[in-house]
């Protein structure tokens, strides 16, 4: 494993010395990785800072947060400098309260004696500190599960019933020869330039009728059905060999046996690729869900999340914490079905 | 098993005819090969008979049954494709028990079925592979075994053997030859080869242009070509072609004063004395196999002549060479590329 790593790592184009195309190739990697990962990791760092950390400027990195001691004398516990003597010695003070640009420190080892510093010669005295609380939180006091049961379900729900019929409308538009198949491929491709916005409130209008508002079938079927599913799922079956449709006909297959049996499991990497979009879109569905889901009980996680952001002021270390973990299941889904996708691509070299 | 009639079959892509009237009848148990040039219809016409292609005109009894419109599945008929058509994602015994699951038949039946055929095609220590796991070869043979589990009314071969080298190839032809004698089925047997028509064959179906240009046994064809199209076609290296005019003395000569061409195979011309030759040719290529060796040469107005002789040549290019036609065996052809017939000569030497 370890050894794999290295090999990964520290691969070079040959020989024994790193040529420039290697230095190279390394910094565009990097630089890849810094646009791409940059931006989750800071999410991920972010989220466990407190609100204050989080507005502070310069930012860190990392979550710090302040040191602090209790001091015998004082009932609260006092925030720790360190402090640069006017003898150029440094120590490390409490600080008892700021009037003005004088600081009054106290020595947590000997409480009795107050110091007056300027305050420009203290600089605080930080360790990093997770504040978990922004996740345990939410998860207590915010109905998070119940909002990740609706996504959970939403996502899963559609997702299968998009590879279904999806797979089937490919089927028929890649297997069958039948008079306007063309016309019914063009009019799948066509309703891919008109955007959700468009049609928002017509779909709106049949859903009220249908009496799906509030429930998750309001999210689930009106997307279920895409013509980029249709269209990729297609696209992949066209190639697999019509002999072995044949042959399954030889075979004595009825046609959803060959469906099922032959055609299914050979577009296994594009049912995975169309599996991760569709896992993807309904994951992070914004807009239809915002629209449809009023009741705060059958909310998706993004409508949610959306709550923390108020009018006046948003509470960003919820925010980011939550959405750390509306992050991970697609990251999960991501992980385990890239290798169909791989395998999906090794294929294509095969004859 | 079972016989089977085409009855006027027609077939036409778009405005293209592709089968041009076939009328054809095999009886049970025979092992019938269409051989024609590539385009011919040879393959169209199988496939017509599997019930992959519609026909446009015509019709198709097998046993007796009309099948014209009968779907392909409901034929009961199997087919081995060029490309062998195995399913790539179903293990060898899958691959073989597919048509049975399909049949309905039960387990334990399926099971004895598939490792009988395993047996005689020597796949029962490759039952649990992938077909991407078998050489050429195997798959060949496994192909061969989907049709032979189903014990079909007719196997239909399409160009099998197409995809093997040459060594595996004559290999396998003797291994179909004597799965013929063993299960003893009607087949019929696509190829472009006449080699493995005139091996294979119990009649051999010679198609061109999308029309039946003779049926006959393999050496009926050899020695009663019909036309001038079957003379090329059957016979390796071809019969030689040659305009009536330019051979001197009796060869010319024929009783039905009918004759344009004459046809006369290379192992029927033979080198002899300049005073009783017909013809005088220049040797322009001699190849010499240790047993035979041909001779090519060419005679008056560059006609080409290909002269077999038994045994080693010391003959070499730029000779010249009286050679004379055994009268036994010519051929003759009228002006519209017909056999003249009756044809005394041949007649007896055949009777």
């Amino acid at each position: 494993m370890t050894g794999k790593l290295r090999h990964l790592l520290l691969a070079r184009r040959g020989g024994a010395s790193w040529h420039w195309t290697d230095v190279a190739s390394y910094a565009y990697l990097a630089l890849g990785v810094l646009l791409m990962f940059g931006p989750v990791l800071w999410l991920a760092l972010s989220s466990f800072k407190t609100p204050a950390a989080l507005l502070e400027f310069p930012p860190s990195l990392l979550p710090m947060a302040q040191s602090e001691v209790s001091v015998p004398g004082y009932p609260q516990p006092l925030p720790l400098f360190r402090v640069t003597m006017e003898d150029g010695s440094v120590r490390e003070l409490a600080q008892v309260r700021r009037v003005g640009i004088i600081a009054q420190m106290v020595d947590p080892a000997a409480p009795g004696q107050t110091i007056r510093v300027p305050a420009d010669r203290r600089t605080p005295v930080r360790h990093m500190a997770l504040a978990v609380e922004n996740y345990t939180d939410p998860l207590t006091q915010f109905d998070f599960l119940r909002f990740l049961r609706n996504s959970l379900v939403v996502t899963v729900v559609a997702t299968i019933i998009t590879l279904v019929i999806n797979s089937m409308a490919a089927y028929a538009l890649s297997v069958y020869e039948f008079r306007g198949k063309s016309l019914a491929m063009l009019g799948v491709i066509g309703t891919l330039m008109i955007p959700i916005t468009i049609v928002l409130a017509p779909v709106y209008l049949v859903v009220t009728k249908l009496g799906f508002v509030d429930s998750l079938w309001a999210v689930i079927l009106p997307g279920a059905a895409t013509p980029t599913g249709v269209f990729l799922l297609r696209q992949y079956m066209l190639t697999i060999p019509r002999d072995l449709i044949e042959a399954a006909r030889m075979d004595k297959a009825s046609e959803w046996r060959i469906y099922a049996r032959i055609v299914m499991p050979l577009s296994m990497p594009a049912l995975a690729v169309l599996a991760i979009f569709s896992v993807m879109w309904r994951w992070n569905e914004f807009l239809w869900p915002l629209a449809v889901l009023t009741k705060t009980e059958v909310h998706t996680l993004p409508i949610a999340l959306n709550a923390f952001q108020g009018e006046l002021q948003t509470q960003w270390h919820y925010l980011l914490a939550m959405t750390v973990v509306t992050l991970l299941p697609v990251a999960l889904v991501f992980a385990f079905l890239q290798r169909f996708i791989t395998s999906g691509i090794a294929n294509t070299g095969m004859k | 098993m079972a016989g089977l009639e085409l009855r006027g079959i027609r077939k036409d892509y778009g405005g293209t005819a592709v089968l041009k009237g076939i009328d054809l009848s095999i009886a049970d148990g025979e092992f019938v090969v269409f051989v024609g040039p590539s385009g011919c219809g040879k393959s169209t016409l199988l496939r017509v008979i599997a019930g992959l292609e519609t026909v446009t005109a015509g019709d198709i009894h097998i046993d007796g049954t009309e099948v014209t419109r009968t779907a392909a599945s409901d034929r009961g008929l199997a087919m081995v494709f060029q490309s062998y058509a195995l399913y790539p994602h179903m293990t060898v015994s899958q691959n073989m028990s597919f048509a049975l699951e399909n049949m309905g038949i039960a387990k334990a039946e399926i099971s004895s079925r598939v490792d009988r055929a395993a047996r005689m095609l020597r796949l029962t220590d490759y039952l649990q592979r992938k077909p991407a796991a078998l050489s050429g070869g195997q798959r060949q043979r496994v192909a061969i075994g989907r049709a032979i589990v189903r014990d079909p009314k007719i196997f239909l071969f399409d160009e099998p053997l197409s995809n093997l080298d040459a060594e595996l190839r004559v290999a396998t032809r003797k291994e179909l030859a004597a799965l013929h004698a063993e299960i003893g089925g009607t087949m019929i047997y696509v190829t472009h080869d006449q080699v493995e028509a005139m091996t294979l064959a119990d009649r051999i179906v010679v198609l061109n242009g999308g029309r039946i240009e003779q049926i006959g046994t393999p050496l009926d064809l050899y020695n009663r070509p019909a036309n001038l199209f079957v003379a090329g076609f059957i016979g390796s290296p071809r019969m030689n072609l040659l305009p009536t005019e330019l051979v001197r003395g009796e060869a010319a000569g024929d009783v039905t004063g009918r004759a344009a061409t004459l046809g006369i195979r290379p192992e029927h011309v033979e080198p002899c004395q300049e005073a009783e030759a017909d013809l005088t040719v220049r040797i322009d290529l001699v190849e010499q196999l240790g047993g035979e060796t041909f001779l090519y040469a060419t005679g008056p107005n560059d006609t080409p002549l290909t002269i077999r002789c038994d045994g080693q040549s010391r003959l070499v290019r730029g000779d010249l060479l009286p050679v004379r036609f055994s009268r036994d065996h010519l051929h003759r052809f009228d002006a519209a590329g017909l056999a003249c017939r009756p044809e005394p000569l041949l007649a007896r030497s055949h009777s």
